[in-house]
């Protein structure tokens, strides 16, 4: 660029820009000499500096000396423009190099692009109703999803052979795979925090034996469900969201869709239907850590032996508690896996999109986690469980 | 058929396509005849990809209908919908091969979906198909694999798996080098030839344009419709929009290159 802006045959010593105002008699031509190297990065004059509030007919700007000159020199200019445009003065530039009135004149035929007519908020009751509009169509979004997986289970119940089972054991793998090592870690930690918390207390009272029922309850009706569905948000809903999300930037789901294959059914009935399969499984598993994680506090630090422990949980914890807590995970599963799906599979298409996608599943997946628990606290008290 | 020349397959009616409130097409018409090489052409913004939506059904249009061999595609039940998919196949720009899949599962799966062929039987069609694009025995390949070049051709191979009667293609030489760009309009004259596919394509890949296209249509963002529409020599030429003019003319800084014939540049090349 500063190549081609650069006049020929001038000596390589830098000088300094310079824009000489000479006046002639009074109502008539001002001239401007130009002189100097006009760089972008050195000192440069400046065009109302020049001129002073000087009252002329017309401006005539002449080189004299003139060395090198870039983009400052044809902005000094583009501001004289400006200048006498306004202040009604005419401006004559014709004896300048002729590279540099072909850039003043391409400088005055670029016209800036006009606004992009979008719709305007006016007032606040304008932006709470397309507050609205937006969270309504977001619902709509949400409900049509739900619908047409619905639809797409009761097809595949009808037509199991159409179902894909293959994709489905993968996903089912890959979720198993990615959770196993931190559930087993948070888990069993979970039961260690809340040995100690309850030991702190029931020590006071010399019912250390009961940290077993407090763990073995807390655990198996809440903690490890939760912890289990948490972590499965943020690992296989996450990726559930990313994967789609990519299918999506590069047409594969719209490919799917010209081909007459409903994209629901093909990519977020198996992963819906592996996340909900392994959510009670790992959960249990959680269960069984957590329990460990009590006895280790136990044994070591509260000395009660492992066994007595073990039948003070068998005592208290029953069937009904570990199956309220697995019907949970299952429906903490569905949760997850349509956060995950749902956000892939309506990411903007770009690179930025999959990865709100992604953030998005993870805190939907979370949420609907905690709403799904709370109405199950509801259900279980109404029901007495 | 409702009064419309029959020997249309494609029949575009009153088409307005946008996205919400902002209107890409306004109102336009036009018939694409059977084994014909439309181009739809245009500055950027114009809506050649807006329109390609609507038509293959991704964008539902605002207004008006399009109809594929006579049958309302804009209104169809889901029943119908199915049916008239299967009659069209897409080359995307992106190809958007399934990415877990081998290429051959690629090509297998709208067989899977759309008809009850054994296994075997969709295996040989498969291998067939690969085959009719020049990529055989790269079938047990994952798309991640394959240069740009052969994807596209992989993804030809997928849109014409169900012997569709018309291909989409949406910048099918977008990112590919000449060379590459070439073997892709041989290859897609080679399948008119051969199974008389109907080709609707949206590019701006001039060298294409002329090699290819029996008409093109040309799309303005600033009338928001079509401002020309024949053959792309003529229009060259003779339209009376400079604009079209201008496109079609696009390489006015080498026009040595232009007037030279295509096979001409290809051999001195490969000399």
């Amino acid at each position: 660029m500063k190549d081609g802006l650069q006049s020929p045959g001038v000596s390589t010593q830098p000088q300094a820009a310079t824009a000489k105002l000479e006046t002639g008699p009074p109502g008539s031509e001002c001239l401007i000499k130009i002189g100097g190297d006009w760089r972008l990065s050195g000192p440069v004059p400046s065009w109302s500096a020049t001129l002073e509030q000087r009252a002329a007919a017309s401006v005539r700007v002449v080189p004299e000396g003139l060395g090198k000159w870039d983009t400052s020199l044809v902005l000094f200019l583009v501001h004289g423009r400006a200048w006498c445009a306004q202040s009604k003065h005419d401006l004559h530039a014709e004896a300048l190099p002729e590279k540099l009135q072909t850039l003043l004149k391409l400088v005055a035929e670029t016209s800036t692009p006009g606004p992009i007519d979008k719709p305007i908020v006016r007032s606040s009751w304008d932006f709470a109703a397309a507050l609205a509009g937006t969270w309504a169509s977001h619902a709509k979004v949400i409900i049509s999803f739900v619908g047409e997986c619905t639809l797409g289970f009761v097809n595949s119940i009808r037509k199991p052979r159409r179902f894909r089972w293959r994709d489905c054991l993968i996903e089912m793998q890959q979720c198993w795979a990615s959770s196993f090592p931190i559930v087993t870690l948070v888990s069993f930690l979970v039961g260690v925090i809340l040995a100690f918390q309850a030991a702190i207390q029931l020590r006071q009272f010399g019912a250390a034996v009961f940290v077993a029922d407090l763990v073995g309850l807390a655990v198996v009706r809440e903690m490890g469900p939760m912890m289990a569905a948490v972590i499965v948000a943020g690992g296989t809903g996450a990726g559930f969201a990313a994967q789609l999300g990519n299918m999506k930037v590069d047409e594969e789901i719209d490919a799917l869709e010209t081909l007459g294959i409903s994209s629901v059914d093909f990519l977020a009935l198996p992963r819906l239907m592996a996340v909900t399969i392994m959510m009670p499984l790992l959960a249990l598993y959680g269960n069984v850590l957590g329990i460990l994680g009590g006895m280790f506090v136990s044994a070591t630090m509260l000395d009660i032996p492992s066994a007595a422990y073990w039948i003070e949980t068998q005592n208290r914890v029953g069937l009904s508690d570990v199956a309220s807590g697995l019907t949970k995970s299952v429906f903490f599963g569905l949760a997850v896996g349509l956060a995950g799906c749902l956000r892939g599979m309506k990411c903007d298409r770009s690179a930025a999109g999959v990865g709100t996608a992604t953030s998005s599943a993870v805190v939907t997946g979370i949420m609907l986690i905690v709403v799904v628990d709370a109405l199950f606290a509801m259900i279980f008290n109404v029901l007495g469980i | 058929m409702n009064g419309e020349p029959p020997e249309n397959v494609i029949q575009v009616k009153h088409l307005t396509c946008g996205y919400g409130e902002t209107v890409v097409l306004r109102e336009i018409s036009f018939g694409v005849h059977p084994q014909e090489m439309l181009f739809v052409i245009g500055g950027s913004g114009c809506g050649k990809s807006t329109l390609l939506r609507c038509l293959i059904g991704l964008l539902k249009p605002l207004q008006g209908d399009v109809s594929y061999f006579g049958e309302n595609f804009t209104a169809a039940d889901p029943g119908q919908r199915r049916e008239i998919l299967k009659t069209f196949g897409v080359l995307y720009q992106n190809n958007a091969l399934w990415s877990s899949m081998t290429l051959a599962e690629n090509v297998s799966l709208p067989l899977e979906e759309h008809t009850s062929l054994s296994r075997k039987d969709r295996e040989e069609i498969v291998a067939l198909k690969l085959a009719e694009v020049g990529l055989s025995g790269s079938g047990e390949l994952y798309p991640s694999e394959l240069s740009g070049g052969m994807q596209k051709r992989a993804a030809l191979a997928r849109a014409l798996a169900l012997d569709p009667q018309i291909v989409f293609f949406d910048e099918p030489s977008e990112g590919l080098d000449p060379i590459t760009s070439r073997e892709i309009d041989r290859l897609i004259l080679r399948v008119r030839e051969t199974l008389g596919t109907t080709m609707v394509i949206v590019s701006h890949q001039l060298s294409s344009i002329f090699r290819l296209a029996d008409r093109v249509i040309v799309l303005s963002r600033e009338t928001k419709g079509i401002v020309a529409e024949g053959p792309p020599t003529e229009l060259a030429i003779t339209s009376a929009d400079p604009r079209v003019r201008d496109l079609l003319n696009r390489d006015d800084d080498s026009p040595k290159r232009m007037r030279q014939p295509a096979s001409g540049r290809l051999d001195g090349f490969s000399k």
